[in-house]
């Protein structure tokens, strides 16, 4: 069904220039597509910058948005994908007392499980940082409740297209 | 103090227009923008300055312009409300394709984001209606910033820029050097179509029993009116033009069916849904040409071609999409594609051609006595200017009956109106800077008495510059398309339509414009002539039209294109 509504990660590569993330954000509003999650940073590509945007929509209307966000000048080129087209990750990071988890004596196996690791330990908190899918960040949330959450951050998500071009690879 | 080689940035911004072959700017000072002002005190002999009356007068004057010649059209004002009252035209340009670059001054860089006098974040503002905007903190960056600037407006398809000078990069020194922009990295203003497409279009138009050919401005716009003439001459393909595709072909072209749209001529509508093949060049199947989308021209295979990408599969998806320009993709099909002939299905507009002669044309054209209708103050115009005239238009009934009624000789670019908008107030201006940009044609705006009250402070303008615009007011004392939908829509119920006018030969008089007011059908012509007879004077005629004139034949808003009213309670039938 081309009209029902999926996520779709919004890849989009731009030149550096003030203001061009707004103009971007403007595209999305106008078509009533709610940003869930937004990441941007530099590219391969010396001065140039990649925005990665993740909605929910159809697929016209996410195609729409993708192509006035390719029109503007500054932007390089626009590629959208449903989640099965892509490699996703997010960043989380989760502030623990580190009494309570000294104290239940399961840390290393719940870390491990998880596939997370210590990057900040200290007497009063310990900081837990894992990579995955909103799910498995959501998944380890739910695991670390029991020890109580002091604080809790997610990135936005960032993605890698499965498709194989080996022009791109040169 | 300036030494050497070095200049200040605004004299910088000035040598830039001069080197981009600006001749002419439409432009308001103020504060933010008073030293480019300072220096344009010594570029007179070379930038041609018009002051306008209010700023969105400058915008559309510029838009009027460039839409004359072709040419990008130029607008000058100063931060803040300078800025934000050039916002509308900004926009309607958008939305026209209209190639203006804006130039706005801004507070100095220590004062930006601090809500300082006359500051406005108009990057901020202008982001979404323009088709670049930039902000110039330094002197060093405005050589190549209007380089680009006139690049981006002017290519592919056009568009307003708008270029914020902060105080600072218009005061400080810099040594000028100039280079024209020839490309930019990230935008490709001119898509190359792929050979696969042109062969997939070809092979649709050669299997085509009964093709239509629905054209707009991009064939105005990629200077492609012969190649259009020269594909539907091979094809044997009747056309359709859009609002802002008109006079892209003469009227008297062979194969050419006149207006498509709400208001548009029957046969290219019911065409529309009865062709086998739509070919659809440089338009954008906006609503007001499609009517209700689900029923739009179903039974054709279409093939879409425009410039922007964006475009293709916007609203109609196409069985071909081809993106690229006007000119060379007719040229590529055109030569390739088979001789044909189609005179059946071509004489099969006849019918609805002929109904509409007889059930709207004629009523509007020549009545039975009565008040002087709309249209006959159109076709008189065209008469007595040999279908020569530029046609500019404001907004509403005035709008829609001069582009039923003018007709053109084959010079393009002789119908600015504010199609996609809808700007009332952007006539008066728009013909001021047409007649600017063409001062050997006449010029001749359509306006109602709504749009004339909107923007009328510009005959300051004609005033001081003497433009040589012929203005003429339909004037029926209604805002008079509202009101039409009113009476057909709304159970006529005239909310706030009902408007009373000021004496406009008074007006005229105060600001020194020869005018004449005309009520009766038989001092019509002499009027009209008359209007005419000095092309460099300006002149106001205001016409007393019947009141509760309305614009036929019309598509209801939601209907089907092929869903047409005829008058107020018949509909087109076919076969009587």
């Amino acid at each position: 069904m081309a009209d029902s509504i999926k996520t779709y990660t919004v890849v989009i590569y731009t030149e550096n220039s003030i203001g061009l993330l707004s103009q971007i954000a403007n595209v999305f509003t106008r078509r009533n597509l709610n940003i869930l999650s937004l990441s941007a940073g530099e590219s391969a590509e010396e001065g140039s910058y990649h925005i990665t945007v993740v909605t929910d929509g159809t697929e016209r209307n996410v195609r729409g948005a993708a192509l006035l966000v390719e029109k503007r000048v500054d932007v390089i080129r626009v590629d959208y994908y449903t989640d099965s087209e892509i490699v996703y990750k997010e960043l989380a990071m989760y502030k623990v007392p580190t009494k309570s988890l000294l104290e239940s004596g399961s840390m290393e196996k719940l870390l491990s499980g998880h596939q997370a690791k210590i990057v900040d330990i200290n007497k009063k908190f310990t900081v837990i940082q894992k990579t995955g899918t909103a799910e498995d960040t959501s998944a380890l949330l739910e695991d670390l409740k029991d020890y109580g959450i002091c604080e809790f951050i997610r990135s936005g998500r960032i993605a890698v297209s499965k498709q194989w071009n080996a022009e791109e690879a040169e | 103090m300036e030494q050497n080689n070095l200049i200040t940035g605004a004299e910088a911004l000035l040598k830039a227009l001069v080197d981009e072959g600006v001749d002419t700017i439409f432009g308001y000072p103020g504060g933010q923008i008073m030293p480019v002002y300072d220096k344009l005190y010594y570029y007179g002999d070379r930038l041609r300055h018009i002051l306008v009356r209010h700023e969105q007068g400058a915008i559309h004057a510029a838009q009027g312009y460039a839409r004359a010649n072709g040419r990008t059209g130029v607008v000058m004002v100063t931060s803040g409300p300078g800025a934000t009252n050039v916002v509308t035209g900004i926009a309607d340009a958008m939305a026209d394709s209209t190639p203006v670059v804006v130039l706005t001054g801004q507070v100095s860089v220590a004062a930006l984001g601090t809500d300082a006098f006359q500051e406005a974040d108009v990057i901020g503002i202008t982001s979404a209606i323009t088709k670049w905007n930039h902000q110039i903190r330094h002197a060093d960056e405005i050589a190549e910033s209007v380089a680009k600037a006139f690049y981006i407006a002017g290519n592919g398809r056009p568009g307003p820029v708008l270029l914020d000078i902060t105080k600072d990069a218009q005061n400080e020194l810099v040594e000028y050097s100039y280079r024209h922009c020839t490309g930019i990295r990230t935008y490709n203003p001119y898509p190359e179509p792929s050979d696969a497409d042109i062969e997939r279009a070809v092979e649709l138009i050669d299997s085509a029993q009964r093709p239509f050919v629905v054209f707009g401005q991009g064939i105005t716009i990629s200077h492609a009116e012969k190649e259009l003439a020269a594909f539907l001459t091979k094809g044997d393909i009747p056309a359709g033009a859009t609002m802002l595709g008109l006079s892209a072909l003469p009227s008297d072209f062979p194969l050419y069916e006149g207006m498509i749209g709400m208001h548009g001529n029957i046969a290219p509508n019911v065409k529309t849904n009865e062709c086998d093949v739509l070919i659809a060049v440089g338009m954008r199947f906006d609503d007001r040409v499609t009517g209700k989308v689900s029923e739009y021209a179903r039974q054709a295979k279409i093939i879409h071609i425009d410039i922007d990408k964006c475009e293709i599969g916007k609203i109609i998806q196409p069985e071909v999409g081809i993106c690229g320009d006007a000119r060379e993709v007719l040229t590529r099909i055109t030569a390739k594609m088979r001789k044909a002939s189609h005179r059946e299905w071509i004489g099969s507009f006849d019918e609805c051609r002929q109904a509409e002669q007889q059930l709207v044309i004629e009523p509007e054209l020549r009545p039975d006595g009565g008040h002087i209708r709309m249209g006959e103050v159109v076709d008189m115009v065209a008469k007595v200017t040999g279908n020569k005239a530029i046609v500019i238009t404001d907004v509403g009934q005035n709008q829609l009956i001069a582009a039923r009624y003018s007709r053109y000789s084959g010079q393009g670019r002789s119908f600015i109106t504010s199609g996609g908008l809808g700007t009332m107030g952007f006539g008066i201006p728009a013909a001021i800077g047409a007649k600017t940009a063409c001062p050997d044609r006449p010029v001749c705006l359509f306006v109602g008495d709504g749009g004339t009250q909107m923007t009328i402070q510009e005959f300051g303008t004609v005033m001081q510059e003497g433009t040589g615009v012929k203005m003429v007011i339909l004037n029926n004392n209604w805002l008079g398309n509202v009101r039409q939908w009113q009476e057909l829509f709304f159970g006529g119920r005239y909310s706030q339509t009902r408007m009373l006018n000021p004496d406009y030969m008074g007006i005229c008089r105060a600001y020194g414009i020869d005018s004449a007011v005309v009520e009766k059908r038989e001092d019509l012509e002499n009027a009209v002539r008359t209007m005419f007879e000095d092309n460099d004077r300006p002149y106001l005629l205001d016409v007393h039209v019947l009141e509760e004139g309305n614009v036929m034949p019309m598509v209801p808003p939601g209907k089907g294109i092929s869903e047409i009213m005829i008058n107020e309670k018949e509909w087109y039938k076919k076969n009587g």
